[in-house]
């Protein structure tokens, strides 16, 4: 059986058909999870003792799924891929798990990530580096790196991933599926382990718009306990979508998208590039119109610096409370404050470290109006260009990154210049709080590439439903990493 | 006086009066259980997301308008970084001066023995209480039933220039918080904590910015009866200072209040002071206050004591001093109106209050809350006194036992058998039956010697064990006599 291979759909039908039973489903996961890990080392934790459910009229039910380790699940271990929570078995459940629980959704395991979401490598849990399922060499990206590893390999038709930065939709496109970053606000982050707090977002690693769409609407809804949240209750993702999408206006950025701004550009980044203006041909064929704008290469230049000091700051203060003294393997010490240092010394990787750093000297009193106004200056004039943009276009499309999945020996990377606004540009998403959606848009010497399409904050409805048409006349849709499209 | 001192006052008082913490859903209440008031936010588990109390907000908003203050149009909340094991989260969510905290540039009358003045309020903000720690030799233990309770910070400027001021101004602001129904404002109850900060001048410049000393702020002063005592160990520390020619080169500085020595003790200077890194929290959204909330706050704003005070004194004729003993307490003062509300004589009823019950209290260290007798028993006392059913001085007795005893008065009355013989048939009987024992006493009248009535009524008092109205039996016993 090819269980693990089909789509929510197709499984909640033979679920209620009883062509399969929710344990079988399990049980299919379950294994499949333990190779993986042996492969890939995707998960810190898989819950050997979860037992299928019976099915109802939902269609998550009795399906299993995976969650990133850095959200809070009653009873499970939930690290964030931190030595500084190794041992720490959360008494509450994040909103979003919860939402999937009534459901009858059933978690398999839980997926490695870059320490707490700092990262983009999924080289930096504590579990150890996470490999790409195709071609082990190279990387899934981060920070959801387990997640997008164990959905291209076919574990379970989904996995939830959280994105700071680009953390969901830069591992999707390395990994050849979807990467789901709903509204800023429309799930809860309560129980989700904050890196920083106004850019952080729940969403999903998926195979098919359609099933992102299905998750996204089973873990969204209002919640007393995150007063960032809103009441989506009149928003029916999945059931919005249909595909309808003449007349739709979609725009690119020359500055990122122009092949002769990279004098020194690979092989890689020129296919990557060509095989996205062959994306936007194929959105042309869909009745879509697409344009291209341009915008001040400073502000491009600036999205980088903006992310590192306003992220980095926010987690500096975000990850105070682990001290190890009412949670967390407690450290030796004279007294409190040596506790501490010696807990956090020894428990942080040396990336979260430097960040740390980085986001206390950029709040420090005679730095605070230099760097951290001033980002937060620059973040509103980004927001608002972008904002500019929606006022004329139903979405922006881009391409994800420089590239294929890179390499984990990362002397094999070349380095190109100017490419940074290219690999950085998703982070535009989380300044605004925007919608924004990566789906495969081919290969690229045998590695899948991704597209991203982004939206106006609210207008989720509109970014899947192009995203859905798009990937409906490309080959992509519920693909599996090459060698994991084998029967249990 | 060479010098003058100027005083700016830094109180904290938590808001005991909302149901819950105010970020958290545990609840804000007394907890003899140390950390059974804790939610996960309390204890800052990974994942845990503040919620701002509604009631909180409405109370501090009052609060800032009670002080004259300028309410902001959003409410915005702001992150205080450090690591203290006191602060599981390690930040504090509070309010920082940029942008507006709930309540900014107040002015309050106060009282000064008898004198008013001008309290200026630079502002009060909104945030969070942090666990309570006790320490002991060896270790030291953290109560996070506190942490989280709403806190309010009262900012003065250096607008006082005694302990005397200062101190009224402390009770005006404590009376306040008492008869808004925020906080019961009990320093016993750690409620009340306050930072004083203290410089002098030459007495003959102007009081101005330029001309002002070295500040010196004294933490972790925990009663007014402390705040009076560092204001004035410091005062006089910082002449002394003065008149040997150091002050000037003294630094800014910080300094802590011990209990101990009744000293203040040297903490950090200005060059040392901690940078708290503030910074929105992104986890709060600004939050809009509306005109008409902003409004209805307004006019649900209780009577205060110092209007009490001129309704008591105005509409019921009480004296200043009687007023003012009645306000004191807010709950004296609720006992009071209720008393009147039950169709008591409003000064009647406030004689008994302040001249038995609260020497009652004093005496025994209790709140008016803590006795068994209610206002419509007060009344009852008071109307049994006015008709005669019993004497003044009975009543005085009846009260007392009520009080100690936990009775009502009619029961007192009844089981003593107290009640004065008030109908004239009874007391015609027992004035017949003297008469006829005290024949030779007629005699004696009737030559003149009229004093013979005293005896005579204290004969009915003796055979009535005192029950019988004394005026009525005087003038029923003269004409009795004349009649024989």
């Amino acid at each position: 059986m090819k269980n693990s291979l089909k789509s929510i759909e197709e499984l909640h039908s033979d679920l209620v058909s009883g062509n399969v039973s929710s344990s079988d489903l399990v049980n299919e996961s379950l294994e499949r999870s333990h190779k993986l890990q042996d492969e890939c080392n995707a998960f810190v934790t898989i819950m050997d003792d979860a037992k299928g459910v019976s099915v109802n009229d939902n269609l998550l039910s009795g399906i299993p799924y995976g969650i990133k380790d850095n959200y809070s699940t009653k009873g499970i271990l939930s690290t964030g891929s931190s030595n500084t929570l190794k041992d720490y078995v959360p008494f509450f459940n994040a909103t979003a798990v919860s939402n999937l629980e009534k459901l009858g959704a059933v978690p398999v395991n839980k997926t490695v990530l870059d320490e707490f979401g700092m990262g983009g490598t999924g080289t930096t849990g504590h579990t150890g580096v996470v490999r790409n399922p195709w071609d082990k060499t190279r990387m899934c990206a981060g920070s959801s790196a387990g997640s997008a590893c164990a959905v291209a390999a076919g574990v379970y038709p989904y996995a939830l991933g959280s994105d700071t930065g680009d953390s969901i939709r830069k591992p999707a496109a390395y990994c050849g599926i979807v990467g789901y970053k709903p509204t800023y606000g429309m799930i809860s982050r309560y129980g989700l382990f904050p890196f920083a707090s106004s850019l952080d977002t729940c969403g999903v690693l998926t195979r098919s718009v359609r099933d992102a769409a299905i998750v996204v609407d089973g873990m969204k809804g209002i919640d007393s306990n995150d007063m960032t949240s809103w009441d989506s209750s009149r928003v029916h993702l999945f059931d919005s979508i249909d595909g309808n999408v003449k007349g739709k206006k979609l725009c690119y950025v020359k500055e990122l998208c122009d092949i002769n701004n990279y004098p020194d550009a690979t092989d890689e980044l020129r296919k990557h590039l060509s095989n996205f203006f062959d994306t936007l041909d194929k959105c042309k064929s869909l009745g879509i119109e697409v344009e291209e704008v341009s915008i001040d290469q400073k502000l491009l230049n600036a999205v980088g610096s903006v992310y590192v000091v306003i992220s980095c700051a926010e987690a500096t203060s975000n990850m105070s409370n682990l001290t190890g003294i009412s949670f967390g393997p407690r450290s030796e010490g004279n007294n409190y404050h040596d506790m501490m240092k010696n807990y956090r010394t020894r428990g942080f990787c040396s990336l979260i470290k430097r960040r740390f750093v980085i986001g206390s000297y950029v709040l420090q009193a005679e730095n605070k109006d230099r760097y951290f106004f001033n980002a937060q200056r620059a973040r509103r004039l980004i927001v608002d260009e972008w904002k500019k943009l929606f006022e004329k276009y139903d979405a922006v499309i881009l391409p994800v990154g420089s590239g294929p999945a890179k390499h984990l020996d990362d002397s094999k990377n070349s380095k190109i210049s100017n490419i940074e606004p290219l690999e950085e540009h998703l982070q535009i998403g989380n300044f605004g709080g925007f919608p924004s959606i990566t789906i495969p848009n081919g290969f690229v010497n045998g590695l899948p590439v991704g597209v991203n399409i982004t939206g106006n904050c609210y207008d989720d409805v509109n970014v899947l439903n192009i995203a859905y048409a798009l990937e409906g006349s490309m080959d992509y849709k519920n693909q599996i990493a090459r060698g994991y499209d084998y029967e249990v | 006086m060479k010098y003058k001192a100027l005083i700016g006052i830094e109180m904290h008082c938590e808001i005991s009066k909302t149901n819950s913490k105010v970020f958290s859903s545990a609840s804000n209440s007394f907890n003899d259980c140390p950390n059974g008031n804790v939610r996960p936010l309390d204890m800052g588990f990974p994942g845990t997301l503040p919620v701002v109390n509604k009631e909180a907000v409405r109370k501090s908003i009052m609060m800032s308008l009670m002080l004259g203050c300028k309410v902001p149009e959003y409410l915005y909340f702001e992150r205080k970084n450090y690591y203290y094991p006191d602060l599981p989260k390690g930040y504090q969510i509070t309010q920082e001066t940029k942008p507006a905290p709930i309540g900014c540039f107040g002015k309050l009358r106060y009282d000064c023995n008898g004198e008013f003045h001008e309290a200026i309020i630079n502002n009060i903000h909104l945030e969070e209480d942090t666990a309570s720690q006790q320490h002991f030799p060896s270790f030291s233990t953290l109560d996070y039933n506190r942490c989280g309770v709403p806190l309010l910070e009262l900012v003065t400027e250096p607008c006082f220039h005694s302990s005397d001021e200062a101190l009224a101004f402390l009770e005006t602001i404590r009376s306040i918080y008492r008869y808004a129904d925020i906080s019961e404002a009990d320093s016993k109850k750690g409620q009340i904590r306050c930072d004083v900060n203290v410089s002098i001048m030459d007495a003959d410049l102007e009081e101005i910015p330029e001309n002002y000393g070295t500040k010196v702020e004294v933490k972790g002063v925990n009663s007014f009866g402390a705040a009076k005592a560092v204001i004035d160990y410091e005062i006089d520390r910082q002449i002394k200072l003065k008149e040997s020619g150091e002050y000037d080169s003294m630094p800014q500085q910080t300094r802590r209040w011990d209990e101990d020595t009744m000293t203040t003790i040297y903490m950090r200077d200005k060059v040392n002071a901690i940078d708290y890194k503030y910074f929105i929290d992104p986890n709060i959204p600004k939050i809009k206050l509306s005109d008409d909330w902003i409004n209805e706050i307004k006019d649900s704003i209780p009577v205060l004591a110092h209007e009490r005070k001129e309704i008591y004194m105005n509409n019921y004729g009480l004296s200043n001093y009687d007023a003012t003993i009645l306000v004191k307490d807010k709950n004296v003062s609720d006992y009071y109106e209720d008393t009147i509300k039950c169709g008591a004589d409003p000064k009647l009823a406030s004689n008994w209050i302040s001249s038995v019950i609260l020497g009652y209290l004093n005496k025994e260290l209790l709140s008016i809350d803590d006795i068994y007798v209610t206002p419509s028993m007060l009344k009852e006392l008071i109307d049994m006194v006015q008709d005669g059913t019993i004497s003044s001085k009975q009543g005085k007795e009846v009260l007392f036992k009520c009080l100690e005893e936990n009775k009502d008065p009619k029961t007192v009355v009844e089981e003593s058998g107290m009640k004065q013989i008030g109908s004239a048939d009874e007391i015609l009987k027992i004035v017949t039956e003297v008469l006829d024992e005290n024949s030779d006493n007629i005699e004696k009248y009737k030559a003149g010697r009229t004093n013979v009535v005293d005896y005579l009524v204290g004969q009915v008092m003796k055979k009535t064990r005192g029950q019988a109205n004394p005026g009525i039996t005087r003038s029923m016993m003269i004409e009795e006599i004349e009649k024989r």
